[in-house]
C-alpha cells in the first residue's frame, strides 16, 4: 500500500491513498492539530468530494476507532507467542523464612530464572516491585516463568 | 456644541472601526473578501468622498504602515524556510510563467498610458501577484484543502511571496533614486541586504526564536511586536523596505513559539490591516476613479485569462487533470492586499491616475476572485465528465 505524502506550505502535511476498492482517501493534518479526512469524487480523482473536519481530540477518537481492534489482534498473537510462558500466584505462607526478606535477598530470578512481576497484597496490587521491596506473610507473588521456574519459586519461599 | 480635539478624534475612529465591523459581517454573510468594502470605506471617508473625515488621517497613516509589517510578518510565520527552498527548486518554472504572463500586461498599459517606467514596473507587480490572503481562505472555505490541485495553487502563492521580497527592494530602489547610476546602486545595495538577511533568517532562526520567546503573552506580543517594527524601520532605511523586513523576521521565527506569535498577533494584523486598506482608500481621489474604471476593467480581464494560464501551467506540472487545472487558475484570480502594498509605495512618484485605477482593478478583482470557483464550476463539470474513466460497476 503506498501513502503519498504531499506538502501544504503554510498549511501542514496532507497524505492520501487508493484503497483496495479503488477510492481515493486523505487526511490532511494541519499545524494546529485539526485533521480534515478528504474523500476523493469518484469521476474526477483531483477533486474533493466530501471533507470531514476533525479537531484533535476527535482525530484521536477516530484513530483509536480505527486502530484498537488491530490492537486487540497483534496482543491475542503475542498471547499465542508466549504460551510457553506460565503465570501464577505464589502466596508467602506465615511459616515461610522469607517473611520480613526483601526481594532482593531472596534472589528469585537468579535462582529460578522466573521474575516476580506483581505482588497482591489485600486489596492492593504493587506492580514491578523493586528489589528492597519487603514481604509479609500472606503476599500473593504473580511469577512469570517457565511451568518449572514458577514451581521452584514456590518450592524456594515455602520449603516443606 | 463645541467638541474637543480629543472627543471629535474618539467619535470619527469610532465610528470608522464600527462602520468597518458592520461591513466585515456583511462581506461574510454574502461570501465576499472584506477587502474591496474597507477601500470603499476609505474612498468614502476621504477628500472627495461621501463623508470626508479629517481628525484621524494620523492615525491612519502611521495604522497602515504597522499594518503592512504585521499582514507580511503574519504571512512569514506561516512559511518554514525548508518550505520555501523546496518550493523555490520545485516550482520556480511556474513562478516565472506566472509572473511574466500576468505582470506584463500590466507594464505594457503602464507605458501605453505614458505613466512613465517607475509606474510600468509598480503595475507589473500589482498585476502580477495573487492575494494569498483571498485565495488561502477561498480554499479553506470551499473545502478544497484536500484538492490536488491545491498544493501548485499554494506553491505559485509562496513563490510570488518571494518573488515579492526581491521586487519590492528593487521599486523602492528605484522610486529613491534620482538617476539611473543611483538606482542600480540603491537597487544593488537592497538586493546584497536582502541576500545577507535571508541567510541569516535561514541558518540562525531558532536564535532569533529563543530572542522573542517568553512565557507570557504580554510579554511575547511586546518583543515581536517591537523587534519587527525595528526590523522593518532599518529595512527602510537601506531601501529593503519594511515589509520585506518583516516578511523575513516572520520566516526566521519558527517552531512552536511562530505558531504562538501568529494567535497574538492575529487580531493586531485584522485591525491594522483593515485600517492599512482604508487609508489606501482615503488616499485616492474618487473623483478619478470613473475614468480610471476603463482602463482598469480591461486591465482585469485580461489579468484573469493570464491567471487561468498560470494554473493551467501549474497543474499540469503537478499531474493534475485538466478540470482540476482550471480550478486551479480560478482560485488565483483574487489581487488583493500585495497589489495595495505594492501601488501604496510609489503613490508619491507617480501620475494619480495610477491609484485610481490600482483601487479600482483591485476593486474588481477582490470581488470576482472569490465568485470565479463558483461561476467557473459548470465548465469544470463538463470538462470532468469528458475526461472521466469509465465507471467499473454498473
Amino acid at each position: 500500500m503506498d501513502v503519498e505524502e504531499t506538502r501544504l506550505p503554510g498549511i501542514g502535511l496532507r497524505h492520501d491513498l487508493v484503497t483496495a476498492q479503488g477510492r481515493r482517501v486523505g487526511v490532511i493534518s494541519q499545524r494546529n492539530g485539526a485533521r480534515h479526512v478528504v474523500l476523493y469524487d469518484e469521476r474526477d480523482p483531483d477533486a474533493t468530494a466530501a471533507t470531514i473536519e476533525l479537531t484533535a481530540e476527535e482525530s484521536e477518537v477516530v484513530a483509536e476507532l480505527l486502530g484498537a481492534p488491530r490492537i486487540t489482534e497483534r496482543l491475542s498473537r503475542l498471547r499465542e507467542q508466549v504460551e510457553s510462558l506460565a503465570t501464577e500466584g505464589v502466596p508467602i505462607e506465615p511459616g515461610s523464612p522469607y517473611v520480613a526478606a526483601t526481594l532482593g535477598d531472596a534472589a528469585i530470578r537468579t535462582r529460578t530464572g522466573a521474575s516476580v512481576v506483581a505482588v497482591v497484597r489485600g486489596e492492593e496490587m504493587i506492580a514491578s516491585p523493586t528489589p528492597d521491596f519487603r514481604f509479609q506473610a500472606e503476599d500473593r507473588l504473580v511469577v512469570v516463568g517457565t511451568s518449572d521456574g514458577v514451581a521452584a519459586v514456590g518450592d524456594l519461599l515455602n520449603p516443606r | 456644541m463645541d467638541l474637543g480635539h480629543t472627543a471629535v478624534l474618539l467619535l470619527e475612529l469610532g465610528a470608522v472601526l464600527f462602520g468597518l465591523g458592520l461591513l466585515g459581517s456583511l462581506a461574510g454573510r454574502i461570501g465576499l473578501s472584506p477587502i474591496p468594502l474597507y477601500l470603499l470605506a476609505g474612498l468614502a471617508f476621504g477628500t472627495g468622498g461621501l463623508l470626508p473625515l479629517d481628525a484621524p488621517e494620523g492615525f491612519f497613516s502611521t495604522g497602515a504602515e504597522v499594518g503592512i509589517v504585521l499582514l507580511l510578518l503574519v504571512l512569514g510565520l506561516e512559511y518554514t524556510a525548508g518550505d520555501l527552498v523546496e518550493n523555490l527548486r520545485r516550482q520556480a518554472p511556474v513562478g516565472v510563467v506566472d509572473l511574466l504572463l500576468n505582470g506584463l500586461p500590466g507594464a505594457a498599459l503602464a507605458l501605453f498610458l505614458g505613466w512613465g517606467p517607475t509606474a510600468a514596473l509598480a503595475l507589473f507587480g500589482v498585476t502580477a501577484i495573487s492575494s494569498s490572503g483571498i485565495v488561502s481562505k477561498l480554499l479553506t472555505d470551499l473545502g478544497r484543502l484536500g484538492n490536488r490541485e491545491t498544493p501548485a495553487v499554494l506553491g505559485v502563492l509562496v513563490i510570488e511571496d518571494l518573488a515579492m521580497a526581491a521586487y519590492l527592494p528593487v521599486l523602492t530602489g528605484v522610486v529613491a533614486a534620482t538617476t539611473t547610476g543611483d538606482a542600480l546602486l540603491s537597487v544593488s545595495v537592497a538586493l546584497a541586504t536582502l541576500a545577507a538577511v535571508l541567510a541569516v533568517a535561514v541558518r540562525h532562526g531558532n536564535t532569533v526564536t529563543r530572542f522573542v520567546g517568553a512565557r507570557s503573552n504580554e510579554i511575547l506580543l511586546l518583543r515581536v511586536l517591537g523587534l519587527a517594527l525595528l526590523v522593518a524601520g532599518a529595512a527602510e532605511a537601506v531601501h529593503v523596505s519594511a515589509a520585506v523586513g518583516a516578511f523575513l523576521l516572520g520566516i526566521a521565527l519558527s517552531g512552536e513559539v511562530a505558531e504562538r506569535i501568529g494567535d497574538v498577533l492575529a487580531p493586531l494584523r485584522d485591525l491594522f490591516a483593515a485600517v492599512f486598506f482604508v487609508f489606501f482608500g482615503l488616499s485616492t481621489d474618487p473623483s478619478q476613479l470613473p475614468a480610471a474604471l476603463l482602463p482598469a476593467a480591461a486591465l482585469a480581464a485580461v489579468g484573469i485569462v493570464t491567471k487561468f494560464g498560470t494554473g493551467w501551467v501549474a497543474g499540469r506540472r503537478a499531474g493534475v487533470g485538466p478540470p482540476g487545472r482550471v480550478r486551479a487558475g480560478a482560485a488565483l484570480v483574487a489581487r488583493g492586499e500585495f497589489s495595495i502594498i505594492i501601488a501604496g509605495l510609489v503613490l508619491g512618484s507617480v501620475p494619480a491616475a495610477f491609484g485610481s485605477t490600482v483601487a479600482a482593478y483591485v476593486l474588481i478583482l477582490a470581488v470576482l476572485g472569490p465568485l470565479m470557483p463558483r461561476l467557473v464550476d459548470p465548465w469544470v463539470r463538463r470538462l470532468a465528465q469528458r475526461s472521466a474513466p469509465p465507471r467499473s460497476s454498473p
